[in-house]
């Protein structure tokens, strides 16, 4: 067992919230035509009031912040946090679209030991990554952040969401962050808007294109490893949970909100209302979250691929049920082993009609799910879960 | 042993998880868990103490260890996070270097 494994069982076993998310703005300087927030200013905590929240997350054993947003930059107090919550030895890692990354923010990002700074990239062409953001010249300025973070030997993963009109880009932007000396993250994941609209999922890549995603070397590794045919499920994987959150990390919107994850809308409590760890040991929604294991789940509790699954409880939530499956993650496992979920013959049986069966790869009107594969970090053991 | 003066490096993560310190380095991302005995020595490096002192008043006093055996350890224990950037060790006491004096969360 790696000691990130051995942390995160004990934290588990301690109830202690290991990472946290918190969102410092849902304000941007890009428009991303996916995007799953409202960038309108609905009453964002105040510095004193972000800095209280920093202070409980620490005495409650937070040890992984991220800071992300909307844009976190564009508050005028990031450093200022930033500098808190490093004051607080909290290992933070940033989100941001390096637009508004110069000289002087990257040396202060060095000084304050940011441990590492996620950039979403979306192309190696100005005219796909730009009319994604919806802000011309957007690519260059985001490279050029880029590279000033690099040449402060700042730690910099690239994520490449992908969708229908930049999937096929994802070669180019692997090569890219290699240029940069940059780590590279792909994510075919399009969630519906936070208020629960879905119609951004229209944007999302084609799940027949899946499989060539999945099957390429450059991007996932070890494609054989990868793609394998699923373990045989064990009472191991049924009596497991189902992913951290709500578990050992829960995410904190700008406005004090507090759900199992970013992913998850599951109100849980809010910080402004009430301390954080009144709402982490007492929350009646966090206790179901917790409450779950493998051989709890509709459906997915018989499917054969229950234990590689990369089933997301959030995505399942927001299509109805967090007990039930997401299918985006069933055609996930499909694309990845060629072997259909429970989840997906059951639709197929259904789907049948006189003229035939329709393709599984058809189904319509989900997100695709999680990060499916990430270049290994050079890490002595420090491998995160 | 020689003087000798350990600062915790301003480029860490740590946190106390159950009475025993986990330390992230920012520079590598390496992750160090510390037993009791080295979280002692962790809290304890503010720059302006000795190790010989640490060992002597911090170590002896609270474990139930020899001096030869805690100093001997302590040595191994520094040399190895030093090397990894997360302590530094100078023969003369370092001021502002540490910059979380208090280092028991």
């Amino acid at each position: 067992m790696s000691l990130m494994q051995e942390l995160n069982r004990k934290a588990l076993r301690l109830g202690v919230p290991l990472s946290v998310h918190l969102d410092l703005t849902y304000r941007c300087n890009e428009r991303c035509e996916h995007c799953y927030l409202d960038h309108q200013d609905l009453g964002e905590m105040t510095t004193a009031e972000l800095q209280s929240v920093l202070q409980q997350l620490a005495s409650a054993g937070v040890f992984f912040l991220t800071m992300s947003g909307g844009e976190p930059l564009v508050r005028q107090d990031c450093f200022e946090l930033i500098e808190y919550a490093r004051a607080l030895r909290f290992n933070v890692k940033l989100k941001t679209n390096a637009i508004l990354i110069g000289e002087r923010e990257a040396k202060r990002l060095r000084t304050l030991g940011v441990e590492q700074i996620q950039v979403s990239v979306y192309s190696h062409r100005p005219e796909v990554h730009d009319g994604i953001t919806k802000v011309q010249g957007s690519l260059v300025r985001t490279l050029d952040g880029i590279r000033l973070l690099r040449s402060h030997d700042l730690k910099v993963t690239i994520a490449n969401v992908l969708m229908r009109n930049n999937f096929q880009d994802a070669d180019g932007v692997r090569a890219l962050a290699q240029d940069l000396g940059a780590h590279y993250s792909l994510d075919p994941t399009i969630t519906p808007m936070i208020d629960g609209d879905r119609s951004v999922l229209r944007y999302r890549m084609p799940a027949s294109e899946l499989p060539g995603l999945f099957h390429n070397p450059n991007l996932v590794g070890d494609v054989e490893s990868f793609c394998a045919p699923p373990s045989p499920v064990d009472d191991d994987v049924r009596e497991g949970l189902p992913c951290s959150a709500g578990h050992t990390s829960c995410y904190i919107s700008p406005y004090g909100d507090l759900y199992p994850c970013v992913q998850f809308p599951l109100p849980c409590g809010n910080v402004r209302r009430q301390s954080f760890l009144e709402i982490w040991q007492s929350s009646a929604q966090l206790a179901e979250v917790r409450s779950i294991r493998g051989k709890d789940l509709s459906t997915c509790s018989s499917c054969t691929h229950l234990g590689t699954c990369t089933r997301c409880p959030g995505l399942a939530f927001m299509e109805g049920n967090m007990r039930g499956p997401s299918i985006a993650d069933c055609e996930k496992s499909f694309a990845r082993t060629g072997i259909p979920s429970k989840n997906l013959e059951a639709k197929r049986a259904s789907s049948m009609g006189p003229a035939g069966a329709q393709g599984l790869i058809q189904i319509q009107g989900v997100a695709i799910a999680p990060v499916v594969g990430t270049v290994p970090r050079a890490e002595a053991s420090s491998a995160r879960t | 042993m020689n003087a000798s003066y350990i600062a915790r490096s301003g480029a860490v993560a740590s946190r106390i998880l159950d009475g025993e310190m986990v330390i992230m380095s920012a520079v590598d991302s390496t992750l160090f868990s510390l037993n009791e005995v080295a979280t002692v020595v962790w809290q304890a490096a503010d720059g302006c103490t000795p190790l010989s002192e640490i060992v002597t008043l911090r170590i002896c006093a609270q474990f139930d260890v020899s001096p030869n055996e805690a100093r001997a350890d302590a040595e191994a224990f520094v040399e190895e996070l030093a090397r990894h950037g997360i302590l530094l060790v100078s023969d003369r006491p370092m001021v502002g270097v540490s910059p979380h004096a208090s280092e028991n969360s």
